[in-house]
């Protein structure tokens, strides 16, 4: 991508404002986990005050917890736990998606068959049953969760993949690839995978956002990692003190909703910047 | 095993009742508004039902064949044994009118009354008691076994007496005839019949003051007055209704909305207590848990290094903050322990060493052993599995590794469900975990089988899953479970107890409270050391 590219990119992504917020947002999050041991430095676990300190008080201004750890500081080394569950099980879910779903549309016939057939089978059991199995079978740990998470996810991928292929597949470059004498993994990764890669792209930040939820929701369930302070296991621990200290549940939730709205905008915005149709009718 | 192991928790459901919960709770608030003082009245009154709660359901009322803590709740109404116990622990009567031990500890007699009849009408008589003893509880209980296998022989030299002779003394024997360790069971529907498999275990036989009318699985358990129970007079009540309530949520909102009127053990979390303590019409009590007298500890694993070294063990102990653990953790309940005995059990000695929290002791003692912190300031690291049984542990869990970790111990927590758990513990695969078990009033029975090495059996769980082994501490256990002179016996107890506070083969945490709630119109309820779980034969309901 050159810089005029680039320049056209920016503003088809830029001509969607929530797109714009999203990306702000999302930035905002990673600083967050970045210099999350610079704004709380020392053990988001530890008790850092008086359990059940309300918000503003001293030493813990999101308030403390039951133990009397700071919540804000469990939110900024929590979405470190967050982003990284995120980004890392959604790569795993493109690498087995993606390939499954390329070697699927690309040979077709019963390559085809027999891949989609065994994805349909991921496909019918529920996503998130599967990965509450799956985390239970092989005790939780970030390894398991990412695991998990990418097991349950990649299915859509592959099929979205292999849709791509398919329809690439016949086209005159390809064809002419072929009779070039190119091989077929370098026809797959040099020729159908950069031009099929923008649905992908879109498809995979939406999927940060639910494998995010889904770590959540694993956490909330206490099937987190219990080395791991996560946003969706502090909400768990905090549901049951949800009458004595609304704070310990609003602001992991808080932070959840944001992330996931951010990223789900950003998609939004990737999906406008990337669709060729959507950029040719806006002339 | 005598405890409920809960399933892993449905916080589905739990999610789903807290958005009910804040809508139906405006209700007992404005009620209260219009509560009227209740009228002093003293004399006790027929009729009525209590209502409380069951959790979790067990799998079967038939107390011979099932101790868990529900199963004991509903089935001590139907069920009795020969004694009860006052909140000292005790012996009173119960279905045994009076009792005489020989001076040497060997012969125990017991006269029954007798006009008691079983629920179908049959009467009970020593025969009975000598059945359900004898053969019924030797084949399938294993804490009767243990107690009734010291017994050379049980007769009944006429049908209102029964005498026991034993093979060696053994005075903790007078406190094993509560109902949960030696329900009598009806001879003449038993015998000789395949006792798991009898089809009348799903309509109880007791002599108890209450009979099961219906039991609704999922739903209730519904016990109702036997009228021709052997006091003349009782029960007072009509009725009494278990409702089966999964959801912890809704258990609270049951007892503060006034639908339930008494909740026991695990029944509320720890987290509620304080709130339902200020309910005007409930009455609160940690009473009437000293028969089971629960201990919870760090169960160390002596089979992993530096576990087995009793510094290490001594370390862990001055690195922790039992009353932050009572008191942020379990919400106040509970007691600080001494040493092994639950201050509540007899022979008790608080003369032992006592650790208090002392992060500088720690780490000397871990110097001392030549673990130095490494640049990242860890000495050892340790794996550390907390029970699952709910949150309350999970915390446990989390305080210990920040505990741990400023001595410079570094603690990976590892999680597991209910069966894991007991399956790890039970065959040594692991390095600390977190449990508690129940002392039963004496030493002899309900402690010495942590601690000796006799009882470290792999495959079993609740024996001495540690590995520690000390041939003193053996002796000591020994000698106390056979001397009749309570002098003497405590002389031992104090010894034992000065050595195993002083090798720590466990670090105890805390003398386990449960909360009692009971509404105030409930009257002579929980007068006894096994509380709820007793016949209320005479408890009542004063009018609204």
């Amino acid at each position: 991508m050159n810089a005029n590219s680039s320049w056209v990119f920016w503003r088809a992504f830029a001509r969607n404002k929530g797109a714009v917020l999203g990306l702000v947002i999302l930035a905002g999050v990673l600083t967050l986990a970045l210099f999350a041991s610079v704004f709380f430095p020392g053990d988001p676990w530890d008790m850092a005050t008086a359990p059940f300190q309300p918000p503003l008080s001293d030493g813990a201004p999101l308030g403390s917890d039951m133990l009397g750890r700071d919540i804000a500081a469990g939110i900024a080394h929590g979405a470190r736990v967050s982003l990284l569950i995120g980004l890392t099980s959604t790569a795993a879910a493109l690498a087995i998606g993606v390939t499954l779903g390329a070697l699927a549309g690309f040979h077709g016939g019963w390559v085809d068959d027999a891949i989609m057939r065994f994805t349909e089978l991921f496909q019918t059991i529920p996503n998130f049953v599967l990965a509450v199995v799956l985390v239970a079978i092989f005790t939780p740990s970030l390894t398991t969760i990412v695991a998990a998470i990418a097991i349950v996810s990649w299915p859509p991928l592959a099929r979205l993949a292999r849709g791509e292929f398919m329809s690439l597949r016949n086209r005159e470059f390809v064809q002419a690839a072929i009779t070039t004498g190119q091989s077929n993994s370098s026809i797959i990764l040099r020729q159908i995978l950069p031009n099929s890669l923008s649905p992908i792209i879109v498809s995979a930040s939406l999927m940060v956002a639910t494998a995010i939820l889904l770590e959540s929701s694993l956490s909330f369930l206490g099937l987190g990692d219990p080395n791991a302070m996560s946003w969706g296991y502090m909400i768990g621990a905090a549901r049951t003190v949800i009458r004595q200290a609304w704070w310990m549940s609003f602001f992991p939730g808080l932070a959840i909703i944001l992330t996931v709205l951010a990223l789900n905008l950003v998609g939004e915005g990737l999906n406008d910047a990337l669709n060729p149709k959507l950029a040719r009718s806006r002339g | 095993m005598t405890r409920p192991l809960p399933a892993l928790p449905l916080r589905f459901q739990r999610a789903a009742a807290a958005g009910l919960l804040a809508a139906v709770l405006a209700i007992p608030a404005l009620s209260g508004l219009t509560a009227t003082p209740v009228l002093a009245q003293e004399t006790p009154v027929k009729g009525g039902v209590l209502n409380s709660i069951v959790q979790p359901e067990p799998p079967t009322l038939m107390l011979g064949l099932n101790q868990q803590g529900p199963t004991q709740t509903v089935a001590g109404k139907i069920y009795q044994s020969l004694l009860t116990y006052d909140q000292k622990l005790n012996p009173m009567p119960s279905l045994a009118k009076s009792w005489t031990v020989s001076p040497d500890g060997l012969t125990y007699t017991f006269k029954l009354f007798e006009n008691v009849t079983w629920h179908d009408g049959k009467p009970f008589t020593a025969k009975d008691v000598v059945f359900s003893t004898n053969v019924f509880l030797k084949e399938v209980h294993p804490r009767a076994r243990a107690v009734f296998s010291r017994c050379e022989s049980i007769t009944a030299p006429d049908d209102y007496t029964v005498v026991f002779t034993l093979k060696e003394a053994f005075p903790a024997f007078l406190q094993s005839f509560e109902v949960s360790s030696a329900p009598m069971v009806p001879a003449h529907i038993y015998e000789g019949t395949d006792f798991r498999a009898n089809p009348a275990n799903a309509t109880p036989i007791g002599t108890g003051p209450f009979k099961l009318k219906e039991w609704v699985k999922g739903s209730h358990i519904q016990l109702v007055r036997n009228d021709s129970y052997f006091k003349p007079g009782l029960p007072y009540l009509d009725g009494i209704t278990f409702r089966v309530i999964p959801d912890a949520a809704s258990r609270s909102l049951a007892l503060e909305s006034g639908q339930v009127q008494q909740t026991q053990y695990s029944d509320l979390e720890p987290f509620e207590v304080p709130r339902m303590k200020t309910h005007p019409n409930l009455a609160f009590s940690t009473k009437g848990y000293e028969f089971v007298a629960p201990m919870s500890w760090l169960e160390i694993n002596h089979r992993v290094k530096p576990l087995d070294d009793k510094r290490f063990r001594k370390a862990i102990a001055y690195a922790i903050d039992r009353k932050f653990i009572r008191d942020k953790i379990w919400f106040g309940l509970g007691r600080i322990p001494t040493g092994p005995i639950n201050s509540v059990v007899k022979f008790y000695d608080p003369k032992v060493t006592i650790y208090e929290p002392n992060l500088d002791k720690a780490k000397a003692l871990l110097d001392e052993m030549g673990l130095k912190p490494d640049a990242k300031g860890v000495r050892a690291t340790v794996k550390i599995m907390p029970m699952p049984y709910g949150e309350t542990w999970t915390r446990l869990g989390e305080y210990l590794k920040q505990a741990l970790g400023k001595v410079g111990i570094a603690v990976t927590l590892e999680s597991t469900d209910a069966a894991g758990w007991s399956q790890r513990v039970a065959n040594w695969d692991y390095e600390i975990t977190t449990n508690f078990l129940y002392q039963y009033g004496d030493p002899a029975l309900g402690v010495a089988r942590t601690y000796i090495s006799d009882n470290i059996r792999k495959g079993v769980l609740f024996t001495n899953t540690m590995g520690y082994s000390n041939p003193k501490v053996d002796a000591l256990f020994a000698a106390g479970a056979r001397e009749v002179d309570p002098a003497k016996r405590q002389t031992l107890y104090s010894e034992v107890q000065q050595i195993l506070s002083d090798d720590l083969p466990v670090v105890w945490l805390l003398e386990m409270e449960f909360p009692t709630f009971l509404d105030k119109r409930v009257k002579n309820a929980n007068t006894t050391a096994i509380g709820v779980n007793d016949t209320y034969e005479d408890v009542w309901l004063a009018a609204k």
